[in-house]
């Protein structure tokens, strides 16, 4: 490609021309564009300046709102950067703002560029590169330019001086070791009392501040002043945020700061300074009862405003308070439930933070009631939301919050009958996990288990699969509370399972093979004994039968039992619907489906052959036939009867490494390959045999309750189902109701009166949340199986705070002397021959002096004030800047050491104050 | 940091400027800022103006066919962010006289330029009409 003519320069499409052309072109925007990149590409080329300006300019509004790839012209960004006019260089900082990041490679030619405008006169010039260095600083470019910075931070140009101050931020980030140079002058700026250069410092300190405030403690003195004298809310704002940082950290500073802020928060008009001054209250001063109030009252105007903003901006701060004050919530519950109907999700969301926060043991049954009939009126997305939120309050920290489980496991399968319920997988671990951690729950749960599986409708909904797949697992394994196992076998092989995925279906399988081992193992082994009891009764008198099961007919097993009348018959005709339902699956895609339908078809073969060739015969002859079966359906039945129980993820580490077995040995080298594998994340579980829970006789107290109006619904659905696919089922002697249709899984319409919702979670939350003790569990919370720490916390809390960071350190550094804080009481018992110590003291002199400023505030003490301020800052920037021995001594020598000999008695008096101060400094407020 | 980005969007999804204050690669401004307009632009008038977006927040007011749209950090004050806007918008106005969407795309340069000068480092700096359009006008005269 040639280089651009004389022409191409003179009729240069200029960036306006660019624009109307792409608001005008016929060709397609992108077409256009690229026509349009590749003039840029040549014109950038151009040995002329302004041709290559407007070119860059063009490209610049290209990347910035087309997102076009401008790296390319990097190096020609710096190209125009060099020109000497100020029209060429704005576009290149603009340029170099908008593409130069840390990666960039020219990055490391602009360093000179930069030093040339940061020390040139027009203060534009400085300003725009000042500007630059915010943006693209590194750790070479803050290294090389501090000293620059350093000079302009004390410019008589306030325009300059502003923009240094802020600069001084990413340079600090960038190389802190740039703090001891800069760090004074950036202190001294705070003193300033022009409002552009405060806004700007107080900027940086609340940034600064935001990520270490310990090293900021020795600076409240300043800010405190500031925070009673600003006139600018900007600023105000910036202060706030600072004390909200360093109050928790020193009570003194605490106590001495409170008023202030409750003054300012009463004269303030501007609601932005009012809310950060609530927002600081409740965040860092909640333990000053009368500010809390105060700021609670605030933020009630804020919650029954007009205005959505502030309506939210109400809730959000209610429930920073709710952390620690939950009587807040209690006082305003009307207010938060309104705002769970309001038209704004985003307010929607947070009211329902706040009623999940007032949720505690006595009232989490009715508030869930009403939040599931809110869920049923919502949109999807906040009926989620909702789910989502009761599942996980629920289960927090191990289900601590519910007493009733058998309410809870009926609130589980409530919910995801939801119609929008995309819960499936929550609601799956939940169901799984309490099965295995609480025993006397099992009852219900198979029972809740029972009604979903048996409701062919839910099938078809995929979200509930995941749900479905925890109602055959819990209904296999817990078989033995099962009222009507040959119900359920129907329930688990019907033909809809067809719309289930492979992995489910294989757990359907699973759980099938496991209820029939218990029908065969009920009939031949502990149904020969018993013989006599159920022959005679028939299978259509299930729902009708009632089976009382207490402490005196414990079976052997310890394990509670329906004496189900299992006859001869019904098995035969469980053994052909097995045979009937699964043989098509032996053709499965899927191999987990393929072989565990082939397992249970194995299975049937197997005791059909043995067992049931003489099932027309007398019961004592299939008995003598069956012998050879009978041990095989012990066996398997006790493989299956074995407790499964929660197991701890760290369970595995507590088996003792065996004499003798090298673990480590030519495996070494795996640990580099897998280093990058994640453990598994703490809230799932695994199955094997617990150690705690060999005591199974807590079962024997059980009793099963015949409750039929309950299952009538669920019962009559199947029957339905039954009537269309008779073919699938056992025969049965009942003519049924005759429908055509599925029912819906579930009809909102049903749910009737849910408009006085509202007000019903107002009354039962005002009932609930007055500390009356209700007395009303009849029964005691069952047990919940707890493992040891896994459970309890799973994941360490990490502590924010980066101790050693570097930045801090040299703040530190700078404000504290070169030791770090030490406690007050180690000072004083340093030998005065320390020279740290003297040096320490010495600071300690200058502190104590400003403590009485603040303290009385009259005149005479201002100016001394100011005097010892000087002295201080003269002496800290020596420090700073020399920091040799020679100086140290001429300074300890000039000080005055009378003074000296008085602050220390002066600062042994805070000694008296109670131990938990010790560690705080000395020279605060 | 405080401020993360500024954007301006029109009412059909377009940016019409963007200034980000830490580096984001051209994708992950792409999909950024498709994200935040689909959430943004779909509320409505009567619904509050702060939006909770991956692990920062988004305080957005609309002026005509423009959403000003404005990414802070969690403990930013979500007030103060508005009038921040109002105050760029007033700027705006003052020098353009009668802003319009027009006016910012064929002047995004200077835009940008305003927004530096109240801006550094994603925290405020000035806020004082008079203040940022001095060297503005400065220019102007100037060239």
């Amino acid at each position: 490609m040639s280089g651009p003519s004389l022409m191409d320069s003179l009729f240069q499409r200029t960036l306006e021309d660019l624009i109307k052309g792409l608001r005008q072109q016929l060709i397609g925007e992108q077409a256009f564009i690229s026509k349009a990149l590749e003039e840029i590409r040549k014109e950038i080329k151009s040995p002329d300046l302004s041709t290559k300006s407007t070119a860059l300019l063009k490209l610049c509004y290209l990347s910035n709102l087309h997102f076009h790839d401008m790296s390319f012209a990097a190096f020609h960004a710096l190209e125009v950067l060099s020109s000497p006019r100020f029209s060429h260089k704005k576009i290149a900082y603009h340029a170099i703002s908008l593409s130069f990041h840390d990666s960039t490679p020219v990055l490391l030619l602009i360093t000179n560029h930069l030093r040339k405008d940061l020390t040139s006169t027009n203060e534009f010039e400085v300003s725009l590169s000042l500007q630059c260095l915010s943006r693209i600083a590194n750790v070479d470019l803050a290294r090389d330019l501090t000293p620059e910075v350093f000079t302009l931070l004390s410019s008589n140009k306030l325009y300059v001086r502003k923009r240094a101050v802020a600069v001084v931020l990413r340079v600090f980030e960038k190389y802190p070791d740039s703090v001891r140079v800069c760090f004074k002058r950036l202190v001294e700026n705070l003193e300033n009392y022009d409002p552009q250069i405060l806004s700007a410092v107080v900027g940086v300190f609340s940034e600064l501040a935001c990520k270490d405030p310990r090293s900021y403690l020795p600076l409240a003195p300043e800010f405190y002043k500031i925070l009673v004298d600003s006139k600018s809310n900007w600023i105000s704002i910036k202060v706030l945020k600072i004390f909200a940082k360093l109050a928790p950290l020193e009570p003194r500073l605490a106590n001495r700061v409170v008023e202030p802020i409750c003054d300012l928060m009463r004269k303030t008009g501007a609601k932005s300074l009012l809310f950060e001054c609530v927002r600081t209250v409740v965040t860092s001063f909640s333990e000053y009862e009368s500010a809390v109030r105060l700021a609670v009252g605030k933020i009630r105007e804020f919650m029954v405003d007009e205005d959505p903003n502030l309506k939210y901006l109400g809730l959000h701060a209610l429930s920073i308070v709710a952390s620690k004050h939950l009587w807040v919530v209690s006082e305003n519950k009307e207010v938060v439930i309104k705002s769970l109907s309001d038209p704004d999700p985003n307010i929607k969301i947070e009211s329902l933070r706040l009623v999940m926060a007032m949720v505690s043991e006595h009232n989490v049954a009715e508030i869930s009631k009403v939040l599931v009939n809110y869920a049923l009126k919502s949109d999807p997305l906040f009926c989620n939301e909702i789910l989502g939120s009761i599942l996980s309050t629920c289960s927090r920290n191990v289900y601590e919050i519910i007493v009733d489980f058998d309410w809870y496991v009926s609130l589980l399968g409530e919910m995801s009958r939801i119609p929008h319920c995309q819960m499936g997988e929550e609601i799956e671990n939940q169901l799984v996990d309490i099965g295995l951690r609480v025993k006397d729950v099992r009852l219900e749960l198979v029972r809740v288990a029972r009604d979903l599986l048996i409701d062919p409708a839910l099938l078809g909904n995929s979200f509930l699969h995941r749900v479905l797949s925890a109602a055959a697992w819990v209904s296999g394994e817990y078989v033995e509370f099962s009222r009507n196992p040959l119900e359920l076998m129907e329930a688990l092989l019907q033909p809809r399972t067809s719309l289930l995925p492979p992995s489910i279906m294989a757990i359907y399988i699973q759980s099938a093979f496991k209820v029939l081992v218990f029908c065969l193992h009920t009939c031949f082994v502990r149904g020969g004994s018993t013989a006599g009891v159920s022959a005679s009764a028939s299978y259509e008198s299930f729902d009708d039968l009632s089976v009382e099961n207490g402490a005196g007919s414990t079976v052997a097993h310890g394990q509670t039992c329906t004496s189900a009348p299992i006859t001869n018959e019904s098995i035969v005709n469980l053994l052909k619907l097995v045979e009937l339902a699964l043989s098509p699956l032996l053709g499965s895609h899927d191999v987990e489906v393929q072989e565990r339908a082939r397992n249970l078809l194995g299975f049937v073969d197997l005791i059909k052959l043995e067992a049931l060739n003489s099932s027309g015969q007398e019961e004592n002859d299939s008995e003598q036939k069956g012998v050879e079966a009978t041990k095989i359906i012990r066996l398997v039945h006790d493989a299956f009867s074995k407790e499964l129980g929660p197991v701890s993820l760290s369970a595995q580490g507590k088996v003792p490494v065996p004499d003798g077995l090298t673990l480590n040995e030519n495996l070494g080298d795996l640990e580099t390959i897998c280093s990058d594998i994640e453990l598994p994340s703490s809230n799932t579980f695994s199955f094997g045999y617990p150690s705690e829970e060999k005591d199974v006789s807590s079962f024997s107290n059980l009793q099963i309750k015949e409750d039929s109006g309950q299952s009538n619904e669920s019962t009559s659905l199947l029957a339905e189902h039954r009537k269309r696919h008779g073919l699938y089922y056992l025969p049965s002697g009942k003519s049924e109701v005759i429908s055509n249709d599925y029912p819906p899984a579930n009809d909102p319409a049903l749910q009737g009166d849910n408009n006085d919702t509202a007000s019903d979670l107002v009354k039962l939350t005002a009932e609930s949340l007055v500390p009356k003790r209700k007395p009303n569990h009849s029964k005691p919370r069952p047990v919940v199986v707890k493992l040891d720490e896994a459970d309890e916390k799973p994941v360490a809390v990490k502590h924010p705070e980066s101790r050693d960071d570097s930045l801090s350190g040299a703040v530190r550094d700078i404000l504290f002397g070169s030791e770090d804080i030490l406690p007050t009481s180690s000072r004083s018992n340093l030998p005065s021959s320390n020279r740290k110590g003297k040096e320490k003291q010495h600071m300690i002199t200058q502190v104590e002096s400003k403590e009485n400023v603040v303290g009385d505030g009259n005149s005479s003490s201002r100016r001394r004030k100011d005097h010892s301020h000087g002295k201080e800052r003269r002496h800290r920037k020596k420090n700073a800047e020399e920091r040799n021995e020679t100086d140290r001594k001429e300074k300890e020598s000039s000080s005055n050491h009378p003074r000296r000999q008085k602050s220390r008695q002066r600062a042994e008096e805070p000694l008296k104050v109670p131990p938990q101060t010790s560690v705080i400094p000395d020279f605060l407020l | 940091m405080g401020i993360r980005f500024i954007l301006m969007v029109n009412k059909q999804g377009q940016t019409r400027l963007a200034q980000y204050y830490e580096w984001l690669t051209l994708e992950e401004r792409r999909a950024l800022e498709g994200e935040i307009v689909r959430k943004c632009l779909a509320r409505n008038e009567q619904q509050c103006s702060f939006v909770e977006h991956r692990n920062y927040k988004i305080v957005y007011r609309r002026y005509a066919s423009l959403f000003f749209l404005v990414g802070v950090d969690n403990d930013e004050n979500e007030l103060a962010i508005l009038e921040f806007i109002h105050l760029l918008v007033e700027t705006m106005d003052r020098h353009f006289g009668n802003v319009c969407e027009l006016d910012i795309m064929f002047h995004l340069e200077k835009a940008h330029f305003m927004l530096e000068e109240m801006v550094m480092n994603g925290s405020i700096v000035e806020t004082s009409k008079a203040n940022i359009l001095s060297p503005i006008q400065l220019m102007d005269k100037a060239s």
